[in-house]
């Protein structure tokens, strides 16, 4: 699946940019660049301003489940090494972040095979290595595997389909996390409130020489 | 919902208009209240910003279980207030000849206006009058002259923000007090200057003023995408329907699908529409003693082509052939950049209104260039609401800054220190779009698809467009110039500069969603379907009000113009019902 399919389905805003002309693609800009289970019947996903045909498909997705326990558990761990807690905000799935990429899977299928199968993939690995799947393996041991997967640039061979699964794995898990309220909280965005607009601060113009 | 049920129609209304978009919206509004009795089909449902129901303005991302990600439904964000989309269930369109046209629809009262960009333009002098000055394409039946008075009027009545900067084809107008600049906005004044790249305040139709008793002003969250539950940005189902329903006179019947316009034999007049209620799938008629079609330029057109009878062969209004013709799209181009000096920014509510706050009007002479027509340059940038998508593609990003100790720092990555970059970048991309002028032409075109209906067993339109080397070379001009502004602020620019294989990054036809030129107006019948009154040459009681009559469109987008045109056309419904010759 080529990286621009996956890119489609992101929306207005979603590069948390103020002003977008709403025909910009993100893929337009992106593209080149190439190279909840408890949550699930939560009442804050209901009534905010959906059509009748929206609340039935969403309700449909939430009673389905597409990943297995297994596949659920590994998701997991590799959010929370994307994504970990800091001195500044909590991790991954301290904000919800397999949840919500379980949901994607379902509402966009064009997921589901890059994650199902990087998934299968990365298991395969580690148990060529250690003789066991990635969740079941060490610390230490997943890391390493990280390692050779986390960086585009090193090339390292037989890595590519796994730095591929990686990178979606990255962009998901910030997709979440960012936009959760933890996340939200932690970038330091203020907004999404009434308020008067008088141009930026005096310091900021001052710092910028403008 | 209080829907308006009619079989046969006990009544016959003064006027019947399709659509309640920007066209039709404006039109019931200046009818109603010159007291004609108006029935208006909308074939989709009803829509009220500010009815709790509707509401998205001002959730969270996290209230979304997509987080904001688009879907079928809502292709441009799951918060965004439009009903419809690119393709819409048991409504198809088909295209030939490799042609790759989009058409976005939305289906409810106020068609796409509820969350249109709210980018409002005039025409200048020149928009009107582009073959007298380069010789292609064709001259408007009026000039700037005509329309300047309702401009005038619907800035009043609606309301826009902007300011008078005295240039000569991008005119002064009555201003609402423009905000102030963004950070990257400010950035982007002080170095288009530099450049000779004319960048002003932007004019969008948003309060930042009240400006009567029935909408209140912009608090500034920068989602007039969703629709303002203030009414402080303009749609015309909040600022005109509603208040044309006030008067008594209209009636509105949601889910009317319109088939086509009926024909009285005889006389060859308008005389009613026959339209499909969607949701029980019964075919039902209005009689109307004027016709007004404001479906959206395609999709009028689709209606006349469906209007067929043995007087009309060719379909309604249409003689002249040119039905359907002449379909343009503004062009469209754009690219990002992350600029190093805005990493680590303080952190500050710059929401600001829903749309960038400045803008490049064109700013040379196409005549020292080796393409026609001119293009704006819109912007974006800021530290926005993040949402799905937000961070992805930093493994193409985060190899290319040392980290904050000046190491080396590996694109990609995992962990605390990737955790760091996304805190580091946000706020520090920008991007430019460019929207230009394209040239009409006769063989760009949609028609009825000789096989295909919908759902309701309309026949469908089939596209036909091809863009020219007019249109390629101007997008070309545009990342050139994107490129320039970029490397001036000391950005670096995303991604590659796509090159003749790619059409410069030229959008596809109909991926703008500024259609316009398919009823067209002119002074000649054989070569026009409306006068300029945006009267049908062969029908004197059916009008086109939506911008399907638009003989070019400037680079500006169109839908101020609509408005100022469907105004000026109601106005003369009115004098000529009054002097008895309709
Ligand atoms: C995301 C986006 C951003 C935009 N930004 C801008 C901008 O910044 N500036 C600008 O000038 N323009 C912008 N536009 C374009 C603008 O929205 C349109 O130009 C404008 O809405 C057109 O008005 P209209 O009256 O022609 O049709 P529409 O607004 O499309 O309304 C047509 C109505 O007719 C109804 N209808 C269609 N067919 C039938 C039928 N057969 N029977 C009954 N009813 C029917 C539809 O349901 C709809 O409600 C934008 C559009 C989009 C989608
Ligand atoms: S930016 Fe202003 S006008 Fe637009 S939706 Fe927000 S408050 Fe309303």
């Amino acid at each position: 699946m080529k990286r621009r399919n996956l890119l489609k389905g992101i929306g207005l805003g979603s590069l948390g940019m103020v002003g977008l002309s709403p025909q910009v693609k993100a893929s337009e800009i992106l593209n080149p660049l190439e190279g909840l289970e408890e949550k699930k019947k939560d009442p804050a996903f209901e009534q905010f301003g959906r059509t009748d045909y929206e609340t039935a498909r969403d309700a449909k997705l939430f009673a389905e489940q597409f990943f297995t326990k297994h596949e659920m558990k590994t998701i997991s761990v590799l959010a929370d090494i994307i994504i970990p807690r800091d001195s500044r905000s909590g991790s991954a799935t301290d904000a919800g972040v397999p949840e919500f990429i379980e949901f994607m899977a379902k509402d966009k299928p064009e997921l589901q095979t890059p994650l199902r199968g990087g998934i299968a993939w990365l298991d395969s690995q580690m148990k060529k290595r250690h003789e066991q799947d990635f969740i079941s393996s060490t610390d230490v041991q997943r890391i390493a595997m990280v390692e050779d997967i986390a960086y585009p640039e090193r090339k390292k061979s037989g890595m590519s389909q796994g730095i591929a699964f990686f990178s979606l794995m990255r962009n998901l898990t910030a997709s979440g996390f960012w936009s959760s309220k933890i996340g939200i909280e932690d970038i330091g965005y203020q907004g999404n409130t009434p308020n008067q607009w008088d141009g930026p601060p005096e310091d900021v113009i001052k710092q910028y020489g403008l | 919902m209080s829907d308006f049920q009619i079989k046969a129609a006990p009544t016959t209304y003064d006027v019947i208009i399709i659509g309640s978009g920007a066209g039709g919206g404006m039109a019931a509004y200046e009818l109603t209240k010159a007291g004609a009795k108006v029935c208006m089909l909308e074939a989709g449902q009803h829509f009220d910003p500010a009815d709790p129901k509707y509401i998205t303005q001002l959730k969270w991302p996290y209230q979304s279980p997509r987080r904001g990600a688009s879907t079928k439904y809502r292709p441009f964000g799951d918060f965004d207030a439009a009903y419809g989309g690119w393709d819409i269930d048991g409504e198809p369109y088909t295209t030939k000849d490799n042609t790759k046209f989009r058409w976005f629809r939305s289906r409810m009262l106020g068609g796409r206006t509820n969350h249109w960009g709210r980018i409002s333009l005039r025409f200048g002098p020149q928009d009107f009058k582009r073959k007298s000055i380069d010789g292609l394409g064709e001259d408007w039946p009026i000039g700037y002259e005509d329309v300047a008075p309702f401009y005038d009027e619907i800035d009043r009545l609606i309301g826009v923000f902007g300011s008078n900067e005295n240039l000569p084809n991008d005119p002064d107008s009555i201003f609402l007090p423009a905000p102030k600049p963004r950070l990257h906005e400010m950035m982007l004044l002080k170095h288009n200057k530099r450049l000779g790249i004319t960048t002003i305040p932007s004019r969008l139709s948003i309060l930042t003023k009240q400006i009567n008793e029935e909408r209140g002003s912009c608090f500034y969250c920068s989602q007039c995408g969703r629709a303002c539950v203030a009414y402080a940005d303009f749609s015309s189902s909040s600022c005109l329907c509603k208040p044309a329903q006030k008067t008594s006179n209209l009636d509105i019947v949601y889910y009317a699908m319109a088939r086509e316009v009926l024909t009285d034999p005889q006389t060859g007049l308008a005389n009613g529409v026959s339209y499909v209620d969607t949701l029980s799938m019964e075919e039902k008629t209005v009689r109307g003693k004027v016709v007004v079609l404001a479906a959206s330029a395609c999709e009028s057109a689709r209606l006349l082509l469906n209007s067929k009878s043995a007087r009309f062969p060719e379909g309604l209004a249409n003689s002249s052939g040119v039905v359907g013709k002449y379909l343009h799209d503004s062009t469209g181009a754009s690219r990002g950049a992350i600029v190093p000096t805005l990493f680590d920014r303080k952190r500050y509510n710059e929401d600001g209104v829903g749309g960038m706050h400045v803008y490049s009007p064109w700013w040379l002479d196409n005549k020292k260039l080796d393409f026609p027509r001119g293009y704006h340059i819109e912007y974006w940038g800021g530290m926005g609401m993040p949402a799905y998508g937000f961070g992805w593609g930093i493994e193409g990003i985060n190899g290319m800054f040392p980290d904050r100790n000046g190491n080396k720092h590996e694109a990609g990555g995992y962990g605390a220190s990737l955790k760091d970059d996304y805190r580091r970048f946000y706020g520090a991309y920008i991007g430019m779009a460019g929207r230009g002028e394209a040239v009409a032409r006769e063989d760009n075109y949609c028609e009825i698809d000789p096989e295909k209906v919908d759902k309701f067993g309309i026949p469908v339109l089939r596209f036909h467009y091809k863009w020219s080397d007019y249109e390629r070379l101007q997008a070309k001009h545009m990342h050139d110039t994107f490129e320039q502004i970029i490397q001036e602020m000391g950005g670096i620019a995303l991604g590659k500069k796509p090159g003749a294989d790619a059409d410069y990054g030229l959008a596809e036809p109909g991926e703008i969603i500024h259609e316009v030129g398919t009823i067209r107006m002119g002074n000649d019948p054989k070569k026009s379907a409306l006068n300029k009154w945006q009267q049908a040459h062969d029908v004197k009681n059916l009008f086109v009000v939506d911008a399907a009559p638009f003989v070019s469109q400037g680079d500006k987008n169109c839908t101020w113009t609509i408005l100022a045109l469907s105004m000026r056309a109601s106005r003369h419904i009115v004098e000529e019902r009054k002097a008895g010759n309709l």
